[in-house]
């Protein structure tokens, strides 16, 4: 499934991938192919991301938004830091 | 004669060293407006995509879509943020958005200003320094005015959040900002916008229709999460910010653009100026160089007639 991950300032990442990892307000949870479909505000903590070769992407954040729909996950985050 | 044409001399290189310099502001403002331009570009995908998610939630949103920061209430408190640029030289950018700020002071807060309950913030030196006589009266703060130092969004973020908390505590009751809108770098439109209290979130009908229409084919019913209530909670306070940040990104483009328009004419009227006074320094060169040789005709006449 595809994934932007897009800031306020820029895009800082788009790419397909096999699984995200995000921090909900009520919980961490994780999203994997064909997910139905959700809108949800994300709490300060990590987000991991597992591209689809194998590669990790791991960052945290402060708050955020994401949404799924048909595979297409929109990552919108404030506060990242790298790590 | 003679001192005449070193006159002419000295101010046409002035002139020209003058030229030089707006013409290298010109190119530096190009420059600038280039990467402001760039930091709107960027962040559109992000206040699009928040936009979409509130639309997507209100219309699967029944009943009422209030929240605080759209609660309408009597203004006792007031504040007016003026966005301006911390450096002159770009023509009336400046004076035009300090004129917007006075235009709205006079119109809406008349009252307040007399009740001493207004209260100016000032992002960019400029607006202070256009105002401040004007306004002795007004409170002032200039606690934020190197904001344009740093244009990130996490450090925009402090000064939209603290304008949010002060009206939920009812500090302020009505907050608007002025600012530049960018057009294109020629042409700058002053605003005066109202941040707070949001005006009412309406749908347009046609608009929301059309918008169905389009995604009826691959629209999912959303899971909401939290509730859409407090999604909605969350998600308001990110689309002031980002509404914030719109408005200190516009102005700094505007500015480079005003800027670079300015020096623009600037560098064309320098190389008029120059037209001119080379014109004048060759008529006076010739004139000389005329009287130098009929005084010499005439001193050879006066030798061979004697």
């Amino acid at each position: 499934m595809n994934i932007s991950v897009l800031t306020p300032d820029k895009e800082i990442f788009e790419g397909e991938i096999t699984s995200v990892k995000v921090p909900g307000v009520g919980g961490q949870f994780e999203v994997l192919a064909n997910h139905a479909a959700v809108v949800s505000a994300l709490g300060s903590g990590e987000v991991r991301l597992l591209k689809t070769g194998g590669e990790k992407m791991t960052f945290k954040i402060e708050k955020g938004f994401i949404e799924v729909l048909n595979n297409k996950v929109s990552l919108l985050v404030q506060g990242v830091t790298e790590q | 004669m003679g001192a005449n044409l070193k006159e002419v001399r000295e101010r046409i290189s002035s002139v020209k060293s003058t030229q030089q310099i707006t013409k290298a502001m010109k190119m530096v403002s190009a420059a600038k407006l280039r990467k402001a331009q760039n930091a709107i570009t960027q962040m559109r995908p992000y206040a699009d995509k928040l936009n979409e998610m509130l639309m997507n939630i209100l219309s699967n949103l029944e009943g009422d879509a209030g929240t605080s920061f759209g609660t309408e209430r009597e203004i006792e408190n007031a504040a007016v943020v003026v966005v301006t640029s911390t450096r002159g030289l770009c023509g009336a950018f400046n004076t035009n958005i300090v004129k917007e700020a006075s235009r709205v002071i006079e119109e809406r807060f008349a009252e307040h200003r007399r009740n001493k309950k207004l209260t100016i913030y000032f992002i960019g030196k400029k607006g202070f320094d256009g105002m401040k006589k004007k306004f002795a009266d007004v409170e002032f703060n200039q606690e934020h005015q190197d904001l344009f130092q740093d244009l990130s969004f996490d450090n925009i973020a402090t000064v939209s959040q603290m304008l949010m908390d002060s009206f939920e505590d009812k500090k302020y009751d009505n907050i608007v900002v002025c600012y530049a809108r960018f057009k294109n770098a020629a042409t700058t439109i002053p605003m005066a916008d109202q941040f707070l209290p949001v005006p009412k979130i309406e749908i347009d009908d046609a608009d929301l229709k059309q918008e169905e229409k389009e995604k009826t084919t691959g629209k999912a019913d959303y899971i909401f999460e939290p509730s859409k209530k407090e999604l909605l909670d969350h998600l308001i306070p990110s689309i002031l910010q980002t509404k914030f940040q719109k408005y200190l990104l516009d102005t700094h483009a505007s500015e480079h653009g005003a800027r670079m328009t300015a020096m623009s004419k600037a560098t064309d009227n320098a190389e008029d100026l120059i037209k001119e006074l080379k014109i004048t320094y060759n008529k006076a060169r010739q004139e000389a160089i005329t009287k130098e040789l009929s005084e010499i005709v005439g001193g050879a006449a006066a030798l061979e007639s004697a």
